[in-house]
């Protein structure tokens, strides 16, 4: 075992990756001679080369595609966005190619190709930076959307979406590449669509996922002091998502807070909201509540910030709810 | 000009299989299409229906300088190139039927023809976007080593997309082995080239990347064919791309359900006299490269393949409902959402 960053998760993923098959390779702005915006490609042109590991042009609409492109062709891209604020521009690239191909074609071509970055908030960065688009991607069928939490997470789940054969977005986050976690140093691989039950505990469901995932554990931990024993469910695919593990955890606890970074409408915790009352009616005794991002954009001031984002009081409360303690 | 373009050529430059073959693929996609136009008048062909009639060169003149192993890759107006190609026309028509045994059983339609088995990858419906995917097309062959291209197809339209300026840049950066091709047929959609953009040369377009750019007569399926067969020799070489501006014309409107105000008749029957199949006949014809009886025998054999490939059409089954589930992820056991 080794105690490696989230960073450093990537890039061993994608090395790893990248030694084991020679049809992977990297692109993106800045991930060679920069090292990578966020230092998640560090080393990696000095030990695979300008044939494997590609500067870009600010350009993610022409990138994508050639991405999309490459990976109908026989290769395994990995495309990386230095956030995926700046995905938009590809979008088309992402939905209308990458997604749709595999069926357009009846089977014929399809795309393995992993797009990956940061994704939400990274403190202070005014509205353009700090969006959440989980929720968009998952819901496109083709697309499979995974959204790790930590470290030893990010490297078996990235692993696994670059020998996925079908297209995968891989969403991390500026505030988390500096975590660091304790990391097996032989070779183990995570698979996409199942959860992880975090902790154990009997009164209150809390799902989240991605970096969001700190609120709810810490939460959790709060709840602790007020004697309310949280199960805490870190969801790591947005899609699909494991379902099955939350119905049974809400089965018990007869309870559910979701924490989700994006905005409300037609968000993930919408979609649990839906199956927890469509799977689990009868075993409700409270409501379902979220903890969502406010339905406004992230503005630059802290208090703004304050006001905008889930935290651990807004979380609290709604666990008080559910609990009937409030 | 319709004078000009119909004198006999100096000389006969390419061999008889490949006059043969010019002439029978462009007057299959002719056939084909204009049968293609009568199905869609009778509503056989639903939803989107775009002719390539007038344009036959474009295909058959660059399927004529290229090898098996190339790729191609085009936008929606996507019947022609795969008929070219080989792909059986009985499948392109079940296609347009929307029937199990289309080319991409029923799941794309006219827009949406994929055969993987002579390397076309599409029947794109946005804009443009096939442009990059073409280069990425072509990335993955020089990654892997091989002398292949990708033959990349666009509209006028598609030039003034964004993806089309990214992807020049790229191919140049990256000296991709790509051939972007704009079939410039005046209109994009309704919207005439000078009503478009002050740049109405497109093959000065590739000047500010610094690529290999020509203009060419795709009237002519000889100029196109040269046009290709060098550009295709740059990108073998490793010296990366190439943009041709195709000029062309589609004597249909843009897609089935177009009234054509935007042109004159007079502008239309003016192409036609350069009509590119004409054009290939009479050198034929001049030259003795295949005698009257040869050619009649060309005519029948593709007036059957266009019957055998509706009567194909009208018989095959719908698909199954359920296999909309299929193909859509590889993973075979992926939990669709069923409520």
């Amino acid at each position: 075992m080794s105690v490696i960053q989230f960073r450093d998760a990537i890039r061993d993923a994608m090395s790893e990756e990248m030694r084991r098959d020679k049809n992977v390779f990297l692109m993106g702005e800045e991930v060679a001679e920069y090292n990578g915006a966020y230092k998640a490609s560090q080393g990696m042109l000095d030990e695979f080369g300008p044939e494997r590991v590609y500067d870009t042009p600010i350009s993610e609409l022409g990138f994508s595609g050639l991405g999309v492109g490459a990976a109908i062709n026989g290769l395994r891209p990995i495309i990386e966005y230095m956030t995926f604020n700046f995905s938009l521009v590809a979008i088309d690239q992402i939905i209308n190619s990458a997604a749709k191909m595999y069926a357009m074609s009846a089977g014929q071509y399809n795309v393995p190709i992993v797009f990956r970055g940061p994704t939400g908030n990274a403190g202070q960065l005014g509205a353009q930076h700090s969006s959440n688009f989980e929720n968009w991607f998952a819901n496109t069928p083709g697309l499979k959307v995974v959204v790790p939490s930590n470290p030893y997470d990010a490297k078996g789940l990235l692993k696994a979406s670059i020998r996925d054969d079908d297209p995968v977005i891989f969403m991390e986050s500026e505030l988390m590449y500096g975590d660091k976690m304790e990391v097996p140093d032989s070779e183990y691989l995570l698979p996409i669509g199942v959860a992880e039950i975090k902790k154990k505990g009997k009164d209150v469901t809390l799902i989240s996922f991605g970096k969001m995932m700190k609120v709810a554990l810490e939460a959790a931990e709060e709840a602790a002091k007020d004697d309310i024993d949280v199960e805490v469910i870190d969801l790591r695919t947005v899609r699909p998502i494991d379902y099955a593990t939350v119905i049974e955890s809400v089965k018990k606890t007869n309870r559910c807070v979701i924490v989700e970074e994006a905005n409300p409408l037609a968000a993930i915790s919408s979609d649990l909201a839906f199956n927890i009352q469509r799977h689990a009616f009868d075993y409700l005794d409270a409501p379902v509540l979220r903890v969502n991002s406010m339905d406004i954009p992230l503005s630059y001031a802290p208090t703004y910030i304050e006001a905008t984002l889930p935290n651990v009081k807004r979380t609290m409360e709604a666990i008080k709810k559910v609990t009937y303690k409030s | 000009m319709a004078k000009k373009s119909s004198t006999t050529k100096a000389k006969v430059k390419y061999s008889k299989e490949t006059y043969t073959f010019w002439y029978e693929s462009m007057l299959l996609m002719r056939r084909f299409e204009e049968k293609a136009g009568q199905l869609y008048g009778q509503q056989k062909i639903r939803g989107f229906c775009h002719l390539y009639i007038g344009q036959e060169a474009c295909a058959s003149g660059a399927i004529s300088a290229l090898t098996k192993d190339d790729k191609w890759i085009t936008a929606y107006r996507d019947h022609a190139h795969p008929l070219g190609l080989g792909t059986d026309p009985g499948a392109v028509m079940a296609e347009l039927y929307g029937k199990a045994t289309g080319a991409s059983k029923g799941k794309g339609g006219s827009m949406h023809i994929f055969d993987k088995s002579v390397n076309f990858i599409g029947g794109h419906g946005i804009v443009g976007a096939q442009i990059p995917l073409g280069l990425g097309i072509g990335f993955a062959e020089k990654y892997k080593g091989t002398k292949n291209l990708c033959m990349c197809y666009m509209g006028d339209g598609a030039v003034r997309q964004g993806a089309f300026h990214e992807a020049l840049n790229l191919a140049m950066l990256y000296k991709t082995p790509v051939i972007f091709v704009i079939e410039n047929n005046g209109y994009a959609m309704g919207t005439a080239v000078r009503r478009s953009s002050n740049v109405e040369d497109l093959s000065t377009l590739g000047e500010s990347y610094d690529m290999p750019s020509f203009a060419v007569d795709a009237m002519d399926v000889e100029a196109v064919h040269e046009a290709v067969a060098e550009a295709a020799e740059r990108a073998r070489k490793g010296d990366g791309p190439t943009l041709l501006e195709f000029r062309t014309y589609r004597y249909k409107g843009h897609s089935m359900s177009d009234p054509q105000k935007y042109r004159t008749r007079e502008e239309v029957e003016e192409y036609k006299q350069r009509d590119p199949i004409e054009q290939v006949k009479k050198t034929i014809e001049d030259n003795n490269i295949l005698t009257a009886e040869e050619i009649e025998e060309i005519n029948k054999k593709v007036k059957k393949q266009v019957e055998d490939a509706v009567k194909f059409a009208e018989e095959s089954p719908w698909p199954d409902g359920k296999a909309a589930f299929e193909d859509v992820y590889v993973q075979e056991d992926y939990p669709f959402i069923m409520e």
